[in-house]
């Protein structure tokens, strides 16, 4: 069972997606194919400060790289059906850019809110993107846009930054133009 | 200066043209060594005088780069002009097990971007454990004309964008192997990019490791104007229904890749389905290789039973077979000599290996699951069936629970050709069960037995007396792996000062610290890289080390990229290695070079 998914079953008070403060877990494998199994990182420390590093960890935790099986081979095994990480290290989702010949993937948990979000695509698109406003309409040429939980598409903007990042399922920057208000 | 030069000056002056005796030598000389391939020997003779330098630069068509930051690219292209393969390896191993952040670095791109131009002849490019980007794959697929053979094993950074632009653009493409890499899934349709004017020149195409789905009707239409292709290896998007149809149109295939060898859900022939498979497989004639079974559905696994008796080599280290499963298939396998599977076959189905398998030379047996239990399907009795079966066996990778010292013994008497030993016993400190000892004395069984033994990976409770062992029996061994072992520091020294030809040493959670380190200084200018994690060296010693060995490049780094490197009072990652020009200039900041 993977240990990181307790979170999504606490009961909190507060918004869905919104986070308490966790323990920084530093994730340490590779961003694309992440072993879905991967753990918590276990402070070696545990065994190396009593000074008896011969001492047997608790067996419940799971070691980093241990035992050394490549992560991709372990990926394979526990029959992992969907090519997106899920849970632990982030949170990736595929970005399309009209017009642009490759997908990219953005981890949203790298950011911490829609600035650096576009910020982060324009570097990746190298392009100018801006979110839409009422009042001012569409401030560039390109409109970022997402698909969410329910399989609908959004204009990027409308809810918080919290809620967003856990229905969002994929990015696409849209031509400005093409947008079609629903 | 050309020799026609030269004739037209010494004419000029009346005189007879006598090249210079070293130049007469020089030519003889690159005539011969044109033939000379191997590594070591070129070394060798590079070394005899200046004028055999040149001569055997001149004539080296093979490079190899067994650590990328050990050289900067520039001066490989400086000393050998004409050169038409080059292969790079990058990081240290333990990155496969996610003991490297990812950023660390070893990118293709400084070489492609020196290579471009000082290589245009360039035909076969191979790396491993490199960072390689869709833009270096655009590189090599516009600098070099003649590019023939690409083969990327453990590298990442690239996507289905990057091997579009290399298929559609290497018009002389032979060989594209992608081995076990983490491809980008893109969404772009490379396979359709192959060109398809005309047979094409494709002997080898491997994309097992490639995740995202590929359009079959192009895949077969390549496949069916490739009448050179020998090697295919699909991906588990290819069902086994797809893979018929490929292996009918491919029966001249040696190597095979069979993708999930699972039906799609909405198959369902019962009457057909085995008859049709197996004489697809009986007409593929020259098949001595096999892998892939992916996502096994292991009542189509006897449809192989038609090549098995010309297998030589099987993997089938993706399939959740167990010994009942395996038995009908694997004892036609008289030929095998490379044998990868899942311990999912438990020690019964070893025994069925080892009764039928004479002439096995490797195997590598990997864990279903990875959790620390007590029990395992595989144990000592299958690792005793094995040696007592498998006579000539060279190379073994075993995981299991738990191990005995008398069946490493054992095989240590029965298998003397073992050249590579690679015992992991998957419960950390576990000792000898039967007797409760360390496993000391298998280990030190192997090193003093197997006199050709060269790679060693020890595992289990071992105190420093297994590294005695080590130290003073293994004396051809080259590759050493240590995890959660030893007592001391005298464990470490006894493998620096004993260990004569040690050229990669990778150790994590064991207690050596400074004293040990030291203990090497004489050694680690001879050696290809030491890794060292969450042992017990401290800062002052890595910096003792650096100061000493100033040819040596000493990275000092945490695995969660916290920056300085320490934890607590240790260094976290030791990682250094041997330089001609110094230290890398692409470090990301979170490693300290001292």
């Amino acid at each position: 069972m993977d240990l990181i998914n307790f979170e999504a079953t606490e009961l909190r008070l507060g918004l869905p997606g919104s986070s308490t403060d966790e323990p920084e877990i530093k994730s340490t494998t590779s961003p694309v194919n992440t072993n879905k199994r991967s753990s918590p990182e276990m402070d070696s420390n545990v065994s190396d400060e009593n000074g008896s590093s011969r001492s047997p960890p608790p067996t419940k935790a799971q070691v980093v790289g241990w035992p050394p099986v490549r992560s991709y081979r372990k990926n394979i095994l526990q029959g992992r059906k969907s090519d997106q990480p899920e849970m632990g290290s982030g949170m990736y989702v595929k970005v399309s850019m009209d017009g642009a010949p490759y997908l990219r993937k953005v981890d949203l948990k790298v950011y911490k809110s829609y600035g650096e979000l576009l910020k982060g695509l324009q570097e990746m698109f190298k392009c100018i993107i801006g979110l839409y406003s009422e009042r001012e309409g569409y401030k560039s040429e390109h409109a970022p846009t997402y698909e969410d939980k329910d399989g609908d598409w959004m204009l990027l903007g409308d809810v918080p930054w919290e809620m967003f990042i856990t229905s969002c399922k994929r990015l696409r920057i849209m031509k400005s133009c093409e947008v079609i208000e629903s | 200066m050309s020799l026609a030069g030269l004739a037209r000056d010494a004419g000029d002056a009346g005189d007879y043209f006598i090249p210079y005796p070293d130049q007469v030598l020089e030519n003889v000389l690159e005539n011969v060594l044109v033939f000379l391939k191997s590594r070591r020997d070129r070394n060798a003779v590079s070394l005899v005088c200046k004028s055999w330098y040149r001569a055997e630069a001149y004539t080296r068509s093979e490079v190899f780069i067994g650590n990328c930051y050990a050289v900067a690219p520039r001066r490989v292209t400086k000393r050998f002009a004409r050169v038409r393969s080059v292969t790079v390896k990058g990081k240290p191993r333990f990155a496969d097990f996610s003991l490297l952040p990812q950023d660390w670095g070893a990118h293709f791109t400084p070489w492609v971007a020196v290579m471009a131009t000082a290589y245009r002849a360039l035909e076969k490019i191979h790396l491993k454990r490199m960072s390689v980007t869709d833009d270096d794959l655009a590189v090599v697929a516009h600098s070099f004309p003649n590019f023939k053979e690409l083969v990327l094993v453990c590298c990442e950074g690239f996507g289905t964008g990057g091997l579009a632009v290399v298929v559609s653009e290497c018009r002389h493409l032979r060989v594209l192997e992608l081995i076990e890499d983490e491809v980008f899934d893109d969404e772009v349709d490379w396979i359709s990019c192959f060109p398809s004017d005309g047979p094409s020149n494709l002997e080898s195409l491997s994309f097992d490791c490639v995740e995202s789905p590929i359009n079959f009707e192009s895949l077969e239409k390549l496949v069916a104007r490739s009448p050179l292709l020998k090697k295919l290896r699909l991906n588990r998007h290819v069902s086994v229904q797809l893979l018929y149809r490929l292996l009918i149109r491919a029966p001249q295939l040696t190597h095979l890749g069979t993708g999930s060898f699972s039906p799609l859900e909405e198959s369902n022939n019962e009457n057909t389905r085995e008859t049709d498979y197996v004489s697809a497989f009986a007409a593929c004639r020259s098949i001595v290789g096999l892998s892939g079974f992916r996502e096994i559905a292991p009542e189509y696994l006897p449809a192989i039973i038609p090549v098995c008796a010309n297998l030589t080599s099987l993997n089938l280290s993706y399939a959740n077979i167990d010994a009942e499963q395996l038995k009908p298939v694997i004892r036609h396998c008289h030929k095998l000599q490379v044998f990868w599977v899942l311990d999912s076959i438990c020690d019964e189905g070893l025994q069925a290996v080892a009764a039928t398998c004479k002439d096995l030379r490797e195997l590598r047996v990997f864990p279903i699951d990875g959790a620390e239990n007590a029990e395992g399907p595989v144990s000592e009795v299958g690792l005793l069936a094995i040696s007592l079966g498998c006579r000539k066996l060279q190379s073994i990778l075993y995981f299991c629970q738990q191990m005995t010292n008398a069946a490493v013994v054992a095989m240590s008497k029965n298998c003397p050709d073992l050249v590579v030993f690679r015992l992991c016993i998957i419960g950390r400190y576990r000792p000898d069960h039967v007797t409760g000892e360390p496993m000391d004395e298998g280990f030190g069984a192997i090193v003093k037995n197997c006199k050709k033994l060269t790679r060693l990976a020890v595992s289990g409770l071992l105190t420093d007396m297994a590294f005695s062992y080590i130290g003073q029996y293994g004396k051809l061994v080259r590759t050493l792996s240590v995890a959660f072992a030893g007592d001391s520091d005298i464990g470490l020294k006894y493998v620096l000062e004993g260990c004569t030809n040690l050229q990669k040493l990778e150790i994590r959670d064991s207690p050596f610290g400074d004293s040990a380190l030291r203990s090497g200084l004489h050694h680690f200018s001879n050696m290809r890289f030491v890794w060292m994690s969450s042992c017990q060296v401290t800062q002052e010693g890595c910096l003792d080390v650096a100061r000493q060995l100033p040819r040596l490049v000493v990275e000092v780094f945490r695995r969660d990229e916290e920056e300085g490197g320490q934890r607590g009072d240790f260094v976290d990652t030791l990682y250094m290695y041997r330089s001609l020009d110094g230290p890398r200039a692409d470090a990301p900041l979170f490693v300290k070079i001292l």
